[in-house]
């Protein structure tokens, strides 16, 4: 079998490798190319160098949406993953209709965001005007905790399922153990079961993180970006920029927002890793 | 010999397994061969078919092709129609694809990536242009410009003298109000006017509109004007076409016809119009921002309101009420001598036809726009089908549209009033009406002031102009 291996991988990896160039390595490096020239369409280009870069900031609007993003991410990675790790713990105690409770915690997760973010704003509107508050478009503050609640009726079911096949594995005789040796329920949950589930919690804070800080097909239904900007994500506004805006400089800007974005993705997921990373233990 | 018989069982299972994933791989392949075949047979099929066509092109109209990217969904029976038409006529082959609604701009942008890029495309105006101007062929010498009325309706570089885009179709705007409504109101004690005419200035449009208001249950409304709505379907009634008026105004007051920082001399009046619009209205201003055109045009055509900002492009939507009740006003702000303003008449549809095309296909693109302007069959099918009305000297008498909204434009324009012209299309951007557009909404609702559209209208429009010309 080993030896089957040796000889035939390219069989097994080139197919994707070559399917992973055309769809991401190739449009990539495009992307860089293109985040340094002036164009409309691809097949008629003008390269300015870094021009576009200096230009990020010409119109204020990407610094607001930056630290709008950051907010939003903080606030969704820890309310997500608490929530998300408590109801896991809720469903793993062996309670009748376990299972009905997790596939409906589950079920939002398999909705696409652009419609969710249709039906929570008639839903959050429809609540806004009972209450007399203006509605979502109008308020920036509205829109981000209704873009949070969104985010979290979606994603809580799905980092659950995470931290529950987490939970099951954590052994049953440390629990036992550690029982036997007088700990209470609060100790058992945070010396034995946090550190033994980390690895979860490393997914889980990964995923909750990178999707909320690339966050568009919601941000785009439910508040579009009213009131005048002031509730635009980092995503949203690289696409304004490359598609709002006429005048053949704002494709290259948008495409220098892209690359900037991109790093700063990147940077800030390895720094969760590895901050989360260094906390997971061995049993 | 239990053992031996199990293992027999299993081997024959999994040797037959084995089989039946041949088996099924075997038949893929075939019915892989016969799509293969299939597809190069109608490749053929069509490399043949397109040789055919061209040997049938070249004898009256030299090889080529037309593929027209299509802005207005309405129309697109008709251009197919008649796309189909042209190609029975000359052999030309003309495919006609219209984008989605408000999805122009995208569809155009990776359409525009293919070898087979659209040769004739549309933008909306010099701002529009902007995204396109190294795409556009210069029409100077063309049949289709050389038909034109007048230099208005061409879109012209200040320093080349190139004509970018030639516009096809003109529209008009204004308060398009319920005919039936109006006069019943007209003949009860606390009316203001005793005719419509009456109403030819913003004080006395106020003032019908308010006794309207407050009358409104014995009139059987809901309120005076539809719902200003900004949701996207809607807002650019707004933030575009009414805030055209002041800009307008202030363009002739200063003698301009596009301007790199606007004063905002007239945002008074604005004001005084988006107050009426928001106040007389069938809805609570603090729910415009989620309301939708439709929301607007259904109150409109079952008769809850009276008054209803849009132009002639509306007809289709609003025919129900009937040919006979259906009048336009000019839209009034308050702005000195405006007795004598008419409807806002122009063109936000300009055709531009591609440079990047082949030379056959240039030429077969504007043999098909001369064709469409100056064919009986053309002519017809603009005028009469699309409902439009155009600004070339090709469409005669005979070629009159039948909208009724164009009619009673055209009165206007014949009573000898003054056409607002659509200064729209010199806004410096979409930012800026978008900006324009939230502080409308953020007023309408109380949660912004009316300073906070100073801003946007004022120092947006310098700051937006200079971010889309440096």
């Amino acid at each position: 079998m080993q030896k089957a291996i040796k000889k035939y991988w390219p069989v097994f990896l080139l197919p994707t490798l070559v399917a992973f160039a055309i769809g991401f390595i190739w449009p990539f490096l495009w992307g860089l190319f293109l985040s340094l020239c002036k164009f409309t369409t691809i097949s008629k280009i003008e390269f300015v160098g870094f021009a576009n870069y200096t230009k990020i900031w010409a119109d204020a609007t990407f610094t607001h949406a930056f630290l709008f993003t950051a907010l939003f991410t903080v606030v969704s990675t820890v309310t997500i993953n608490v929530l998300g790790f408590a109801v896991a713990l809720l469903l793993t105690r062996g309670v009748k209709g376990t299972n009905i409770f997790r596939t409906i915690f589950f079920m939002p997760n398999l909705i696409g965001g652009i419609v969710l973010g249709y039906i929570w704003q008639i839903l959050l509107n429809g609540l806004l005007t009972k209450w007399g508050l203006p509605l979502l478009a109008l308020d920036e503050k509205y829109g981000f905790w209704g873009l949070l609640i969104l985010m979290s009726w979606q994603q809580i079911g799905y980092m659950m399922i995470i931290y529950i096949a987490g939970l099951q594995n954590v052994s049953p005789d440390l629990i036992e153990a550690a029982q036997i040796d007088g700990a209470t329920s609060r100790q058992v949950l945070f010396k034995i079961k946090v550190p033994m589930v980390m690895p979860s919690i490393t997914i889980c804070t990964f995923l909750t993180l990178t999707n909320s800080f690339k966050l568009f097909d919601q941000n785009l239904s439910l508040t579009g970006g009213e009131p005048a900007k002031q509730s635009q994500m980092l995503a949203l506004n690289i696409y304004d920029t490359f598609y709002g805006r006429s005048g053949a400089q704002w494709k290259g800007i948008g495409q220098a927002k892209a690359v900037v974005f991109c790093l700063l993705v990147v940077v800030i997921a390895m720094i969760q890793l590895r901050l989360t990373r260094s906390k997971e233990v061995q049993a | 010999m239990k053992k031996k018989l199990v293992s027999a069982l299993l081997s024959v299972a999994m040797i037959s397994a084995l089989l039946v994933g041949c088996g099924s791989s075997a038949s893929t392949e075939t019915t892989e061969t016969t799509a293969e075949e299939t597809e190069s047979a109608t490749e053929e099929a069509a490399a043949a078919e397109s040789e055919a066509t061209e040997t049938a092109e070249a004898a009256p109209a030299g090889e080529g092709k037309v593929y027209y990217l299509n802005f207005k969904p309405e129309q697109d029976t008709q251009w197919q129609d008649l796309a189909a038409l042209y190609t029975e006529q000359t052999g030309v082959p003309v495919t006609v694809v219209t984008a989605a609604s408000g999805e122009y701009e995208n569809t155009l942008m990776s359409e525009m990536e293919k070898s087979e890029a659209p040769t004739l495309f549309q933008v909306n105006g010099p701002v529009g242009l902007q995204n396109w101007k190294d795409y556009c062929y210069d029409l100077k010498d063309s049949d289709l410009y050389s038909h034109l009325t007048s230099d208005d309706f061409a879109l012209i570089d200040d320093e080349t003298g190139a004509v970018q885009g030639v516009a096809y179709v003109i529209e008009t705007y204004g308060i398009i109000y319920n005919k039936a409504i109006l006069d019943d109101y007209c003949t009860k004690p606390y009316a203001v006017v005793a005719d419509v005419s009456e109403i030819n200035n913003f004080d006395t449009l106020k003032a019908v509109a308010d006794s309207i208001q407050e009358n409104k249950e014995d009139l059987g409304v809901e309120g005076a004007f539809t719902s200003a709505g900004m949701d996207s379907s809607s807002d650019w009634r707004f933030k575009t076409h009414l805030a055209n008026l002041p800009i307008y105004y202030e363009y002739e007051a200063e003698g301009e016809t596009s301007s790199p920082a606007i004063k905002g001399e007239f945002l008074d009046n604005y004001k005084a119009i988006w107050d009426l619009y928001i106040t007389d209205s069938t809805t609570d201003p603090t729910l415009l921002a989620s309301k939708t055109a439709d929301d607007a045009t259904s109150e409109f055509a079952n008769g809850q309101a009276v008054f209803y900002q849009n132009g002639t492009w509306a007809y289709n939507d609003i025919s129900s009420l009937g040919d006979e009740n259906l009048g336009m006003l000019p839209i009034y702000i308050g702005a000195e001598g405006e007795e004598n303003q008419g409807l806002c008449t122009g063109s936000e549809n300009y055709w531009c036809v591609n440079n990047q095309a082949s030379e056959e296909d240039i030429q077969a693109t504007l043999d098909f726009l001369s064709w469409v302007i100056t064919s009986d069959e053309g002519r017809q099918s603009m005028s009469q089908d699309m409902g439009f009305v155009t600004p070339f000297d090709t469409f005669t008498d005979e070629y009159e549209t039948t909208n009724p909204l164009v009619k009673i434009a055209n009165q206007y324009v014949a009573d000898g009033t003054k056409s607002v012209a659509w200064c729209f299309t010199t806004m410096p951007s979409e930012n800026w009406k978008n900006g324009v557009g939230s502080a409308l909404t953020a007023y309408a609702a109380r949660t912004g002031d009316w300073d906070g559209v100073v801003t946007a209208f004022v120092d947006g429009w310098a700051t937006e102009y200079q971010l889309a010309n440096e």
